[in-house]
């Protein structure tokens, strides 16, 4: 498996620009919005930028349907808190015992669950979550059951305890941006190039000598590993989990992430992230005003809507239909036309 | 490709824009509130302060509506007595105007933990009150110790208050379990059913009120046969009603709030179980009767708060005349009959008030903070909906089990139910 | 610990067989749908809330019980219908993981819908026929599970009865067997489809009317109910009616009795771990036993 990027590369080249302007833009947002509870938001986003890319590798590029994602974050999320407040590790050493944990888990499931395909291969992910929920939910004795884990210890940086938001805000997106480098690593790699054939054609991919049963498993693998991640950064910042976040609905909030960023777009994973977290938010204000009946999670009928407009009209990710909207408009060119002429001093 | 790069800013910065306007939530149904009305303008000497900011944080949605939205209404009622007579007046003749900030949990965590932040880092609350339900209190606590911000729960669970070394910000207007529990198997012990059954719903309400039932049952000699637990969200308990029916209980004392407790007394009665059927002030809420059916919650017994007897009470009992007067006030703001929860909610709001009434002006918000604490901790003989509390360092619920009564509910209405009668 | 009288092992079967019932029909609504159109409908469980929650509504208006029951299933079969020529019939040429996305998106839209229009409030729904329960072999059975076993067997005969004896049914037979084949004799697949989906939805509506004066009716009532139904078409492998019969009674049987004699916390967890090892059994290449569709 060859992670080395070949810089030279056209399409590396973008990659590195991009993930240069987008570092930036993190770095110099907080200047602009620098509110506890903004921060808050980015903090979250940022987070959901992780997991969504672990799941646009594994849906996007390897092709294999996961409904129960949520699962991966939920163990990522507990196993940061049981080793953290019951065994009093660390949270640095909790984080990676928990991503072992989950990938162990992974790898156990995907050994069988990659055997089916189609509606079957959703159906069992979707199990799979749903059994993860379950036992986080009843497992009293080490999860604190549906009332969840209070108490998490925070991260420290050099001895330092990460409590402000801002802190934690600079400290979830290195990490996210990191998360990015390296799946823009994979995608153009050996790696990602077979993956992409297996999505495409297994059969043709497996005829010329592509183990797909191993590639798909790794990249599984892989997308748990993220989501772990993703997990213990969750617990570490709100020291709380419950088990509400390992449900279906929080799979299906992770699939709507990825869709509206493009199933198969890692640059789009960020966006989608951001984007729904936005419209959640926007909803909360405006549906009180209509509805009788307050805010609340009234979000979820735009999330459905949401995900049958994008698969039918977008599918992939609103980003780039918003994209091609735009060029159809006329893009920069003709917006450039109706600026007034800026007359140049000589 | 200078396109592609192009779109990503022009995307970038919408999502920007976005975001500045989108991350400022507003709270729900807060009235702004206004200048002094006439009824009680300031008068022209006296110098009008910054607002005293209270946070309220409620379930308006999710599993805990039932409870959350009586809480709101009653913080509702009480802005508007706050803007009527123009806030309140410092020691030093400063008037304050009050704002409460109402917010919804959503029954949730993490929700509730992220609106916290934000009435305490943005808003500068000087105290925050709620959540609605245990669970989601025990999550907040962590959050509220850390920030140094007095939280007035209106919860339950004896945990949200000990051990008190770790629970220093945290106070309780509703009766704990263990005040409440007594009363349950009380009532059992005097009529010589000797033989319990303890149900309780999994979550830390349920769990709470189970630990208290069963350390009443070994003070009072009662042997608890059968422990059963279900889910907030089950629909179907025939097992545990069966493994009851399976027992020699005699009674079953019941720890759980509607739907789940709705859904259990009537699969209870259609099984046709007979035993006597004892809840937990949980069900302390008219949607009880309707959702369980008027037919098969007769008999039902559970302790609550002075609430429900505030007619039969005698003219030198304290407790009457707020009672009263809270249950006239309420039921002619909402149009709905009283709630305990409501209570809860106005008992929390005029300790806080009381308190802020000595802070006087210009400190800094954490030396505000710190002084309502303290000052919380060392109120005794408020007379409030909940019962008469007496705060002090080691007890920060300041009731006893003499402010719960007993009541049953007796062809569909509450009956209030004195040791007489039974 | 409790100590079981026989009339209790009676009392676990007859109350796991009366919610068997119940994911039978819907399990027969996502093997009707399946059969006709390739689909597997997540938003099932969706059409069992909407079936309480419009009877509900109906009663409120004071109508008669039995007309809301009825006003209920004919519009949920008619909103089922509705779904199919909106995000289905586009959707013809997507691969399947863009199907499932549309039907999960389906599902949660109408659970947002409800929740918008009705609130987060449970609501219940008069018994059928109020009155004392039956006793029965020592257990005791409410009427409304006598309710729910009669409504599944009547409707299990008359699903019968529709697609072997009329014309229309087996025109839906016969595009599932083979749509070519079908169309080839006239029978317009689209339309079949359509008609698929408003059955299924009307199985599911009935299923969810029946069994809301029981259990109280709220807008997020369908997921693992629609989950359950699902676990219990994959028993009859998608296809096959007589086998989700028997593995719907079966399934509900086996949720009473485990949390009847063990714990009920993992009731649900169950279903999920049956649809589980059913899957695994999927990947042993027992071929020749699963039939699948043309």
């Amino acid at each position: 498996m060859s992670l080395a990027p070949r810089f030279w590369k056209e399409k590396t080249r973008r990659n590195a620009y991009g993930l240069l302007f987008l570092g930036a833009f993190v770095a110099l947002l907080p200047a602009w919005l620098h509110t506890p509870y903004a921060l808050s938001t980015m903090v979250l986003i940022g987070i959901d930028t992780l997991i969504t890319v672990g799941l646009c590798l594994l849906m996007g590029y390897a092709g294999q349907i996961s409904l129960g994602q949520a699962a991966f974050f939920g163990l990522g999320a507990y196993g940061s808190a049981i080793l953290t407040t019951r065994f009093g590790w660390s949270p640095w050493l909790g984080l990676i015992g928990a991503a072992v944990c989950t990938a162990g888990v992974a790898y156990l499931i995907g050994i069988p669950v990659f055997r089916l395909s189609g509606h079957y291969l959703a159906m069992g992910t979707l199990a799979f979550g749903s059994i993860v929920h379950i036992a986080l939910t009843e497992w009293k004795a080490y999860t604190g059951g549906p009332t969840g884990l209070p108490g998490i210890p925070r991260f420290s940086l050099a001895g330092v305890p990460l409590k402000s938001d801002l802190a934690y805000y600079y400290f979830v997106w290195a990490i996210a941006l990191g998360g990015i480098l390296i799946a823009l690593n994979l995608v153009n790699s050996r790696f990602g190039r077979a993956l992409r054939a297996i999505r495409d054609s297994q059969p043709a991919a497996e005829s010329v000598g592509v183990d797909a049963g191993r590639y798909k498993l790794q990249a599984l693998v892989i997308s748990a590993l993220y989501a772990s991640v993703a997990g213990s950064l969750y617990a570490h910042y709100l020291i709380f989990v419950n088990p509400q976040i390992s449900s279906l609905d929080a799979s299906i909030r992770v699939l709507l992430m990825a869709a509206v960023g493009g199933l198969a777009s890692i640059w789009g994973a960020p966006f989608g992230a951001a984007m729904v977290t936005l419209l959640t938010l926007g909803l909360r204000e405006i549906v009180p005003r209509i509805s009788g009946y307050g805010s609340g999670e009234h979000q979820i009928i735009a999330y459905g809507i949401l995900l049958v407009v994008i698969m039918l009209f977008m599918p992939q990710g609103v980003t780039v239909a918003a994209a091609h909207a735009w060029d159809r408009l006329g893009g920069w060119p003709a917006l450039r036309k109706r600026l007034p002429r800026v007359r140049r001093f000589r | 490709m200078k396109s592609s790069l192009h779109r990503f800013i022009t995307v970038l910065l919408m999502m920007a824009f976005f975001v500045a306007g989108c991350a400022q939530p507003k709270p729900t149904a807060s009235p702004t509130p206004t200048a002094p009305s006439a009824a009680a303008a300031p008068t022209a000497a006296e110098k009008v302060g910054a607002p005293y900011k209270i946070g309220f944080l409620a379930a308006i949605t999710g599993g805990n509506a039932f409870l959350g939205v009586p809480e709101r209404d009653a913080a509702l009622m009480l802005q508007k007595e706050f803007d009527a007579q123009g806030g309140i007046v410092g020691p030093d003749g400063v008037r304050h105007p009050v704002q409460i900030l109402i917010h919804d949990t959503e029954s949730k965590g993490d929700v509730a933990i992220t609106v916290a932040k934000k009435l305490i880092n943005d808003d500068k609350v000087i105290a925050l009150v709620g959540p609605t339900g245990s669970p989601v209190a025990m999550a907040l606590i962590p959050v509220v110790q850390e920030a140094g911000v007095p939280l007035v729960t209106m919860v339950s669970s004896h945990a949200t208050v000990t051990p008190i070394a770790e629970r220093k910000w945290i106070f309780k207007v509703a009766a704990s379990n263990i005040h409440t529990a007594p009363w349950q198997v009380k009532y059992a012990k005097a009529k010589g059913l000797t033989k319990i059954a303890n149900l309780y719903v999994n979550n830390a309400y349920g769990e709470d009120g189970a630990q208290a039932i069963r350390q009443t049952a070994q003070q009072e000699g009662l042997q608890i046969v059968l422990e059963e637990t279900f889910d907030a969200a089950d629909t179907d308990m025939t097992a545990q009603i069966t493994r009851i029916k399976a027992s020699d209980a005699q009674a079953v004392l019941v720890t759980a709030v509607p739907p789940a407790a709705a859904i259990f007394t009537k699969q209870y009665r259609e099984l046709g179980v007979q035993l006597p059927l004892l809840h937990n002030s949980g069900v302390a809420m008219k949607p009880f009767i309707d959702l369980a059916g008027v037919e098969n919650v007769e008999g039902v017994l559970f302790p609550m708060g002075k609430l429900v007897a505030a007619n039969a009470l005698p003219d030198s009992d304290p407790q009457k005349a707020v009672l009263l007067k809270f249950i006239a006030d309420y039921e002619a703001f909402t149009k709905n009959p009283v709630s305990t929860f409501a209570g809860h909610a106005w008992d929390a709001i005029q300790i806080i008030a009381r308190v802020a009434q000595t802070l006087p002006d210009g400190l800094p918000i954490e030396e505000q903070r710190s002084r309502l604490r303290d000052g919380i901790e060392n109120l005794k003989g408020f007379v409030g909906v909940d019962g008469i509390f007496n705060f002090s360092p080691e007890d920060h619920v300041g009731l006893s089990t003499k402010d719960v009564v007993l009541v049953r509910i007796t062809n569909g209405t509450w009956e209030y139910y004195p040791e007489d009668k039974w | 610990m409790p100590s079981f009288q026989p009339q209790d092992y009676v009392q676990l079967f007859v109350s796991g067989l009366s919610t068997g019932a119940i994911y039978v029909l819907i399990a027969l609504g996502l093997i009707t749908i399946y059969n006709v159109t390739g689909v597997i409908n997540l938003a099932q469980g969706e059409f069992v809330m909407l079936g309480a929650m419009l009877a509900v509504a109906l009663v409120r208006l004071h109508l008669p019980l039995a007309l809301s029951a009825l006003g209920a299933v004919l519009a949920v079969a008619l909103l089922g219908g509705l779904v199919h020529r909106l995000t289905i019939l586009p959707a013809r040429q997507a691969p399947d993981v863009a199907l499932i996305i549309i039907t999960i998106g389906t599902a949660i839209a109408i659970r947002g819908a409800a929740l918008f229009i009705w609130g987060t409030m449970p609501r219940s729904l008069p018994e059928f026929s109020p009155g004392a329960p039956i006793a029965v072999w020592g257990a005791v059975l409410s009427r409304q599970r006598v309710w729910i076993m009669g409504t599944a067997a009547a409707v299990l005969l008359l699903l019968y009865l529709f697609f072997e004896h009329t014309l229309l049914g087996k025109a839906v037979r016969a595009c599932s067997i083979n749509r070519q084949a079908a169309e080839l004799i006239g029978v317009d697949a689209r339309v079949m489809g359509t008609l698929a989906y408003a059955l299924g939805a009307a199985l599911s509506a009935i299923g969810g009317i029946v069994i809301a004066p029981l259990t109280l009716v709220s807008y997020d009532m369908g997921l693992m109910l629609g989950l359950k139904g699902f676990v219990v078409a994959i028993m009859g492998s998608l296809t096959r009616a007589p086998a989700a019969v028997i593995g719907g009674l079966l399934l509900g049987v086996l949720e009473a009795f485990i949390s009847g004699l063990w714990a009920s916390g993992f009731k649900d967890g169950i279903a999920f771990l049956v649809l589980f090892v059913l899957l695994l059994v999927r990947t042993v290449p027992w071929q020749d036993l699963w039939r699948r569709p043309a």
